[in-house]
């Protein structure tokens, strides 16, 4: 476990925005503790078959690629650069006005110039203009042409994996150029010689074999979901089913494995089971679908569809006629932009109904898989569901949009509709830092390790300042997000940044408010805490 | 060197044409790099656009910028995440034609406070869209007028484009606005790269020679018209239609040097334009961000590459846990 001292947060807050005398082109990275990942490792490497599994790490002299590295990335640009629109268009047209510069969550954090979204793509275009260029290859530097070095793939390495592919400049970019685009084409190309980190990697190879990053093995899971439903039966006295693998089931739920581990996505899995439970859906959890995550979008286009081919196949196994999806960010960006493409058509589906209302998602009718948070508010909206609010007033709820249901998706108005029926307390941050605009949490894409602990709070550091506002203006107390990663990640940024501030999901809000049939008298929050004392009141 | 080569490259184009105007090579300068420099805009337009159209969109990754379309009684937003095509339309038009994402940009702003971490604030800042916005426009304007040199008659609906720039008429001749507007908002860009140090640090040489080329080319557009610099534009006129009907007046009529420069450097920035940054002209209609349907969960995007890829099948996964799964009391497909 890395140990990473950090400073006080007035003295991390103090970013100096001078960039160095010398400019960009000549290659310059200095490995400083806490703000790099581990390497993988060789093994994870190996389960998943991917090149040059070895021993290394980057602050070593000698990162072990193959001879003839530089021939494969330029092969591999020049393959990406016939297979996708987006990296010739990115390549091609950006005139470098700035627009993207301060929109970074980690240049705001850290004043590196290299995280301007605008030079972190210059890091690949430079290489572009030089060997796939006609004025690169005469005109050189003159053109911004670098040619493709050892030192020029370190950089690639520090700063693509100082990217959370979150997608926010490419709100503010007037042509729409998509660092995340680059960032993952960049990744792929370090992948091919071997180089990538092992916060991706391991979950990789780990969802590859048992379904889920965490590597829970089936019956691990089963005794996971069943020592839940202990606990919702000690806080309720309601027992709620945990169907598994289950044959027959009218809807398959996916969520992030993460969820059924860590706190505090513990509680929102709970909320998952009460409300399922509760609406009478006809679900099945998988032990082997066990996982919607999906680090393969932080590795290579081929992982993605590799990774994600189990949720369709399962769905087919057990013959349902729909799939829920549970809160997580980067697995709905795969959900809503990659699956059906990649391992559709989802024709053995049906358009997802819900049995309860009768509504027809018609806005899945091709992939046929549904966010909860649509499956909730659609509850809500037709009163299916008896809440109690109040059982939540002990928290003043903000809402931090998660990077990707934000900008791959368009989910803003389906969690606020769902908060606002289930919590009496809730606080909008700042327009700058919510909905489209809203601020990664420093850890996604794979960064949320230890060992990036810097970068992450610096990256965090937006965010955290917004928190901060509502909470010194409104008294907030709990972060609520849609992101197993951000549940993870957020928990940590909050207690450097503001630690007055606990983070939540969705569903454990829906979970604490739910009125189930046959409920005792309830004291208790989801996390055991005596109801509507749990949290400290700050407000006046 | 990133601001003077092409600062010098972009004089010595001058230099060298008045010097052409100078010697008589008036074939050379009105005649002949024009018309190359329009083929090889032309070839260059072409090409380019088809190096991107020809590659293909293989995911949907429209950055959603807006309210998706989903529960009914949900007001989705139709031009930021539009789900139809019509929306898309907008959407594309919204950025070519008002430059909908420049308009977003904010600044960011640390305001220290004592005792505790500084507050992050973010200010509206609508100067780079303002000064984009009246460059592209007062260019478009521009070249607009600029066909009064290539038609006789003046048709009526360019009179009305004149009538409008030349709103502040002061005297003779009149005033046209654009110009002066081009030749401000082409300062202030430059300037924005020159003095704030985040854009110098990112600014290449590249985004210096368009500027200076298009300073150059509104200088002495303003110069011809308004100073004792005067152009016979009877001439300029009966040179332009030339050119048009492919049939170039005989080189001897005498057009001033300035005049050559002008025509050089608008020769430049059209045969320079396709293979630069400036092709963002066409490439901003083609970026799949903004121009593909959100609604990717209701219409299947196809990846004409897909392939098939080694997965580890549900069947492999049971042989490895089957004892665990049964002992768990997890049905198994095989017992």
């Amino acid at each position: 476990m890395a140990d990473i001292q950090l400073p006080p947060p007035e003295e991390l807050a103090k970013v100096s925005f001078q960039p160095r005398p010398q400019g960009w082109m000549d290659p310059c990275v200095e490995f400083r503790p806490g703000t790099w990942s581990y390497a993988g490792k060789p093994k994870a490497l190996e389960t998943v078959g991917m090149p040059n599994p070895r021993e290394w790490s980057p602050t070593d002299a000698d990162w072990k690629l193959p001879e003839n590295w530089k021939e494969i990335i330029l092969q591999g640009l020049r393959e990406r650069l016939d297979k996708y629109r987006s990296l010739k268009v990115f390549l091609d047209i950006c005139v470098r006005c700035g627009a993207c510069a301060d929109k970074c969550h980690f240049f705001i954090g850290s004043g590196d110039p290299k995280n301007m979204p605008v030079l972190r793509a210059e890091l690949l275009r430079s290489v572009y203009r030089n060997d796939f260029t006609l004025a690169g290859k005469l005109l050189g530097k003159m053109v911004g042409a670098r040619e493709l070095t050892m030192d020029v793939v370190k950089e690639w390495f520090y700063y693509f994996y100082q990217c959370t592919e979150c997608r926010r400049c490419s709100v503010f970019c007037p042509y729409g150029i998509d660092q995340a685009e680059l960032t993952m084409i960049g990744r792929e190309l370090l992948n091919l010689v071997g180089i990538n980190i092992n916060w991706v990697m391991e979950p990789v190879a780990k969802c590859y074999m048992t379904g889920n990053h965490m590597g829970i093995p089936p019956h691990a899971l089963k005794d996971n979901l069943e020592f839940f439903a202990d606990d919702i039966e000690n806080i309720t006295g309601v027992r709620v089913d945990v169907p598994i693998n289950k044959k027959g089931a009218d809807v398959l739920f996916v969520v992030p494995s993460g969820d059924v581990m860590a706190d505090p996505g513990i509680y929102t899995l709970m909320g998952y089971m009460m409300l399922l439970h509760e609406s009478g859906l006809n679900y099945t959890w998988s032990t082997y679908a066990s996982e919607g995550g999906n680090f393969g979008l932080f590795t290579s286009h081929e992982m993605i569809k590799r990774l994600n081919a189990k949720i369709y196949a399962e769905a087919k196994r057990l013959g349902v006629k729909w799939i829920l999806g549970g809160e997580c960010g980067h697995m709905w960006r795969v959900l809503h932009q990659y699956m059906d493409t990649l391992n559709g058509p989802a024709d053995f589906l049906e358009v997802p109904v819900s049995p309860i209302t009768g509504t027809r998602f018609e806005h899945a009718r091709s992939t046929k898989m549904i966010h909860i948070a649509e499956f909730t508010a659609d509850l809500i909206y037709h009163g299916k569901l008896k809440l109690d609010p109040s059982r939540n007033n002990a928290y003043k709820v903000t809402f931090h949009d998660s990077c990707n249901p934000a900008r791959a998706m368009g989910l803003f108005e389906e969690p606020r509709y769902v908060i606002r029926n289930v919590c009496n307390h809730f606080y909008e941050m700042p327009e700058n830092t919510i909905r489209e605009q809203t601020f990664c949490c420093g850890g996604g894409a794979g960064l949320g390790n230890d060992e990036n602990m810097e970068m992450r709070m610096r990256g965090g550091l937006p965010r955290g300042n917004a928190v901060r506002f509502v909470h010194e203006r409104y008294g907030v107390n709990l972060l609520t997000a849609m992101c197993a990663i951000d549940r993870a990640v957020l928990t940590t940024l909050m207690e450097y940044w503001v630690p007055e501030v606990k983070v939540s999901g969705l569903h454990e809000l829906v979970g604490n408010a739910l009125v189930m049939k046959g409920e005792k008298k309830r004291e208790l929050n989801l996390r055991s805490e005596p109801l509507n004392e749990g949290s400290e009141d700050t407000s006046d | 060197m990133t601001v003077v080569a092409p600062l010098i490259g972009v004089l010595a184009l001058a230099a060298v044409s008045a010097a052409g105007a100078r010697i008589g090579l008036t074939t050379l300068f009105c005649v002949v790099i024009p018309y190359a420099a329009i083929l090889v805009f032309l070839i260059g337009v072409v090409w380019r656009v088809l190096s991107w159209a020809r590659r293909p969109t293989p995911f949907n990754i429209t950055t959603t910028c807006g309210q998706q379309h989903s529960l009914r009684w949900i007001q989705s937003s139709p031009l930021e995440n539009p789900h139809t095509r019509l929306g898309v339309i907008g959407r594309v038009l919204l950025e070519v034609l008002l430059f909908r994402s420049l308009f977003r940009n904010v600044k960011h702003e640390f305001v220290s406070r004592e005792n505790a971490a500084p507050r992050l604030a973010y200010k509206a800042s609508p100067w780079l869209w303002l000064g984009a916005l009246a460059f592209h426009y007062s260019f478009l304007v521009v070249f607009v007028r600029h066909y009064r040199f290539f038609s006789e008659p003046t048709p009526r609906s360019l009179q009305i484009v004149e009538m409008l720039d030349g709103f502040f008429q002061i005297g003779s001749p009149t005033i046209f606005v654009s110009g002066f507007v081009l030749l401000a908002a082409a300062t202030f860009l430059l300037l924005r790269r020159l003095l704030l140090p985040q854009l110098r640090y990112i600014s290449l040489p590249v985004d210096y020679f368009p500027l200076f080329l298009v300073i150059g080319i509104a200088l002495t557009g303003i110069l011809m018209r308004y100073t004792a610099f005067r152009t016979d534009t009877a001439a300029v006129k009966n040179l332009c239609i030339g050119l048009m009907q492919f049939k170039p007046p005989a080189a001897t009529e005498p057009i001033g040097a300035i005049f050559f420069v002008h025509l050089t450097l608008v020769s430049c920035l059209f045969a320079y334009l396709p293979y630069s940054k400036l092709s963002h002209m066409m490439g901003v209609w083609l970026s799949p961000t903004r121009n593909l349907i959100g609604a990717s969960r209701m219409r299947r995007h196809i990846n004409p590459w897909n392939y098939p890829v080694a997965v580890h099948t549900y069947e492999e996964y049971e042989n490895e846990w089957r004892d665990k799964m049964k002992a768990a009391g997890i049905p198994v497909d095989k017992e």
